[in-house]
């Protein structure tokens, strides 16, 4: 078993080195612009499984931390240089985690996926209020030089860090204690985990890669206002995606937002009537037929073969 | 009168509001079933009602009329065919409840997306009894009126039937104890169905009441879900009257926020009230503990 | 030697005839098709305003043009067809710029149209100038776009600059007061959004200026849906003029609550929405008097003409603003392209910006990359959102002040 995880590892390694070269050695606008909604989807899917996966709390929050990302630029980028401004806007996205991640203890189940989805369209609120009464005037401007590469590598390094941090969280005894609290909430406690404590932290991590998604891709948009940064619709595709791959799997939402990306591509162009129905149809083939993402249901597939044989063999 | 001229006002809204809420908690209440495509179907439900009064001429009170039947059946095949596989392998009502949540929201993308290929992306709006009513001195559109009206009316019904009747009474033991429904002569499979299906028809109504009066569009479903979710919840997971009292007094804080303190807050304060009923009455203001 | 003088005359005789037949050769070959890219959103709430106002506009001119046979390249000496390569981005300003580089880097589109709105518009207009295509932005207002078209130079502006219409307005209010029509309390609401608040701060500037004062001055949220109470706050004020710089559900809202209440200002200026045929559609006659945003000329032969053209292709009617404009934007395009003779996107920049150009607007002529010769008020009188300010416009006509009371 050891093998086969260093294997992945290298794997997924190598993976990240060839998209890294990528943009020099095979130059071209459009498979950067490929590339970076790739690595968009695969960064807020990543991180949004990194709670959802284990805790099993359906998250709708992606939406709010994209936008306090993309926002902070929109307000500090005259103001600040842009390593800094990353660092504000982290810091102002994990401290809004850490208060929403408190709320976890009393919600579970509808409760938190209702919490979550209302949390964006508040904060959207207060943003525009304070716009309209107190600075009134409600859209903001970034101008940048910064480029399409330079938004490519940063957004690599954030998926990059992302899947290190899964993967060392995996490993760790944090979370293994995830697992349990995945499993049965009440038992955990009764082990002597503190499950708050372990709740908070990982929602604020995943926020913490939320925001800085947000803040790195705002650059592209030119012209920012709460309704551009704060689109729901987010939060619902980076959510189909991870689930179609399946959350509990570190790989699992990369393994969903690469086939569906293509499809969102495809079907912008093609049948871009349909758009709406083809996204419902796959929400409910992931309900109905992988309930645990594609990469379960492949290894439920492969596991039961080896079983079967062996039972062959005694009779 | 301010004072009049503000209560009017709330209660119209508030009845509004009742009205787009009561569907949903039947169906989460009795059913478990967190129906998020709730708004597709009231905003299907306009253009419904669209077609049959511009389209084929209908008197839009028969459009109403169609309109509770055809709800009623089809959201009554919604969920025999959608819903009754995931209640089956549901190994817990939290499960069942997450599994819900993704089922409805494929379906809202789906009938969405019928919409849009129907009728595109545009804002459609037609006028019936656009007329004032004075109500104390107020003068009311007719239209927020009847909304208001039907919505107590059938609110008070329907707790009627849940209160005094057999039948209602196994409705509210399904609601109140599912696991246990059946040992007491109910078939939870039939119930939970039914009361989905009227949960529907009520949705279906309030879209073609709503449709009288305010301008809709194929995207304009979620909003009304996220209203409704927050009543629901505000009024108790299944509790009709909470749901109904949750709706006035939403009624009365949009209208006195906005006011008093700036139009610009209504929803910033919906949605304040909401999380803080959220996290410190997780049961509902009216609902009982232990639900 | 007769013969080898023969074979001479007759070589060079074919040699002749060759580079005779090689000089039109030399003269590139002409392309099968224009490729013409744009992006709309069918989803979403930029929707509305770009099937209404956009969408017909692309279709119908490109009908009309494939039905002549295309646009005429004279480099060539032929017509050649337009080909569309159409992305929907489903309202996600992301989605936008990602469906021009696409256009730009997968489908080598030869032109590209704007698409609906002044944020996505502004969103896309770094990469239409990186890669020198014009981009007539007939649906996008700014009160920056002096400074837009300097840093971009791709850009043009076709409704003009944002605070000219809040300008326009008070002029026309402020020559209605001095013929003693109204009086000089105004009572303005305005959405909490872009639009709203751009309109709502010029406005307000505007009115200071010329000594109106503002007895209400609020707004509302994005996707209200009973606006009464405020209606009600605005009739107890009595104000003579009205002003709503709204989005099209809260412009029926508004319109409905003013009926219900009868609220009946001398003025009553709505926003956005106003001036759709849909908005027609449903308030017919009872619509005299309202007063919106943009204005065409009814007398126009070439406006009622591109009225009916659209209402036939298109099976709907354009709206009374940005409609003709987006119109007037496909055929300043064509005759740029018409004039250069073939597509060298840098010689069409120069002939968009220097040129002047027959439209149903009448003739157009950019000043520093916008245009300012259009309507900002309009009202509506006998059924034709008749254009009223700026009032030296030509086609402009008297505003009917008071507005009739509302026919219930």
């Amino acid at each position: 078993m050891m093998e086969r995880i260093n294997l992945g590892a290298w794997v997924v390694a190598a993976v990240l080195v060839m998209m890294a070269v990528l943009p020099i050695v095979a130059p071209g606008d459009y498979l950067l612009s490929y590339g970076i909604n790739l690595l968009q989807y695969g960064t807020l899917a990543t991180a949004w499984a990194l709670f959802s996966g284990p805790t099993r709390y359906i998250s709708l929050a992606t939406t709010a931390f994209f936008g306090i990302g993309a926002y902070t630029v929109a307000v500090l980028g005259e103001v600040l240089p842009w390593p800094a401004i990353l660092l504000v806007a982290l810091l102002i996205g994990s401290l809004v985690a850490f208060v929403v991640g408190l709320s976890t203890l009393r919600l579970s189940g509808v409760h938190f996926v209702i919490f979550t989805f209302g949390l964006s369209e508040l904060i959207r609120q207060l943003v525009t209020w304070y716009e309209v009464n107190v600075t009134k005037s409600i859209g903001r401007y970034i101008f940048t030089d910064i480029s399409m590469r330079q938004i490519y590598w940063q957004l690599l390094a954030l998926l990059a860090l992302a899947l290190l941090i899964g993967w060392l969280i995996r490993r760790s005894r944090l979370g293994l204690a995830l697992r349990v609290i995945g499993e049965d909430e009440v038992v955990a406690r009764h082990l002597g985990i503190n499950t708050t404590r372990v709740k908070v932290l990982l929602f604020v991590v995943s926020a913490a890669f939320m925001t800085l998604v947000g803040a790195v891709m705002s650059p592209r948009w030119t012209y920012i206002d709460p309704a551009i940064v704060f689109n729901p619709s987010l939060s619902f595709q980076v959510l189909i995606m991870s689930l179609l791959g399946g959350a509990g799997q570190l790989l699992g939402p990369l393994a969903g937002v690469i086939p569906l990306t293509a499809l969102f591509e495809y079907l912008s162009g093609r049948f871009p009537n349909y758009f709406s129905v083809l996204l419902g149809v796959t929400f409910l083939v992931i309900v109905y037929l992988v309930p645990n993402g594609v990469i379960e249901r492949l290894r439920s597939v492969f596991r039961r073969r080896p079983v079967a044989l062996e039972q062959k063999g005694s009779v | 009168m301010l004072l009049v001229e503000l209560t009017v006002a709330a209660l119209t809204l508030g009845g509004l509001y009742a009205l787009i809420a009561m569907g949903l908690t039947l169906q989460y209440g009795v059913a478990r079933i967190m129906n998020l495509a709730h708004g597709e179907f009231m905003v299907a439900a306009a253009f419904l009602a669209y077609w049959l009064v511009t389209g084929l001429g209908l008197h839009p009170l028969l459009a109403l009329a169609v309109a509770l039947p055809v709800g009623f059946l089809l959201q009554w095949l919604v969920y025999q065919a959608l819903l009754t596989p995931l209640v089956r392998r549901a190994v817990s009502p939290a499960a069942l409840e997450v599994d819900s949540i993704l089922a409805t929201f494929g379906l809202l993308f789906i009938v969405q997306g019928i919409v849009l290929v129907g009728f595109g992306g545009g804002y459609y709006s037609y006028s019936y009894l656009a007329f004032p009513v004075n109500v104390l001195g107020t003068p009311v559109s007719a239209n927020r009126l009847l909304a208001a009206g039907v919505a107590l009316v059938i609110g008070l019904a329907i707790y009627g039937v849940l209160v005094k009747s057999r039948w209602g009474t196994a409705m509210r033991a399904m609601a109140g104890a599912p696991r246990f429904a059946h040992l007491v002569g109910i078939n939870p499979q039939a119930m939970a169905a039914f009361a989905f299906a009227l949960g529907g028809s009520l949705v279906v109504g309030a879209g073609t009441l709503v449709s009288m009066f305010l301008p809709f569009s194929a995207s304009m479903g979620v909003t009304f879900t996220m209203k409704a979710l927050v009543i629901v919840i505000m009024g108790g997971v299944g509790n009709l009257m909470g749901c109904i009292l949750a709706a006035l007094l939403l009624g009365v804080v949009e209208t006195l926020v906005s006011r008093f303190v700036d139009p610009g807050l209504t929803l910033a304060a919906t949605f304040a009230i909401f999380l803080l009923v959220l996290l410190l009455r997780p049961q509902g203001l009216f609902g009982r503990a232990g639900r | 030697m007769k013969r080898r003088q023969t074979t001479a005359l007759f070589a060079a005789a074919m040699a002749l005839t060759l580079s005779g037949l090689s000089v039109p050769a030399a003269a590139q070959e002409a392309p099968k098709s224009i490729r013409i890219g744009y992006s709309l959103a069918k989803t979403g709430p930029n929707a509305p305003g770009g099937e209404t106002t956009v969408r017909p506009n692309y279709d119908m001119w490109v009908k009309e043009v494939n039905a002549a046979g295309g646009l005429m390249l004279k480099a060539y000496g032929k017509r050649v067809p337009i080909e569309v390569v159409e992305y929907d981005d489903r309202s996600s300003t992301e989605e936008a710029v990602r469906a021009i580089e696409r256009l730009i880097s997968q489908d080598k589109v030869d032109l590209i149209l704007p698409p609906w709105g002044t944020a996505v518009n502004l969103a896309v207009a770094p990469l239409l100038a990186r890669h020198g295509y014009p981009q007539l932005g007939s649906t996008s207002l700014t009160d920056k776009s002096a400074e837009f078209a300097k840093r971009w130079p791709t850009i043009f502006f076709m409704l003009g600059s944002g605070g000219e219409y809040a300008e326009s307005l008070m002029t026309m209010l402020d020559a209605a007061r001095k013929s003693g029509k109204i009086g000089d309390k105004v009572a303005m609401l305005h959405v909490a959004d872009g639009f709203g608040v751009d309109a709502a701060v010029a406005a307000r500037k505007a009115a200071d200026r010329y000594g109106f004062k503002l007895v209400v001055d609020k707004s509302y949220p994005v996707g209200s849906q009973d606006l009464s109470p405020l209606l009600n706050e605005v009739k107890a004020q009595a104000p003579d003029v009205f002003i709503a710089w709204s989005y099209p559900p809260d412009t029926v809202l508004i319109s409905d609550q003013a009926r219900v209440l009868s609220f009946n200002p001398k003025v009553f200026f709505t926003g956005v929405g106003t001036q759709f045929p849909f908005f027609k559609a449903k308030y017919g006659a009872g619509l005299e008097g309202q007063m919106s945003t943009g204005g065409v000329d009814g007398e126009s032969a070439l406006i009622n003409d591109y009225f009916k053209r659209h209402k036939d292709l298109t099976g709907k009617e354009p709206d009374s603003w940005g409609s003709p404009v987006t119109y007037a934007s496909l055929q300043v395009l064509q005759q740029a392209i018409e004039r250069v003779g073939k597509i060298d996107r840098p010689a069409i920049l120069t002939e968009l910006k220097a040129g002047s150009f027959d439209t149903v607007l009448g003739p157009v002529k950019f000043k520093d990359q916008v245009l300012h010769g259009i309507f900002h008020v309009g009202q509506w009188q006998n059924g034709v959102f008749q254009g009223v300010a700026p009032s030296n416009l030509k086609g402009a006509r008297a505003a009917v002040i008071p507005k009739p009371n509302w026919k219930n």
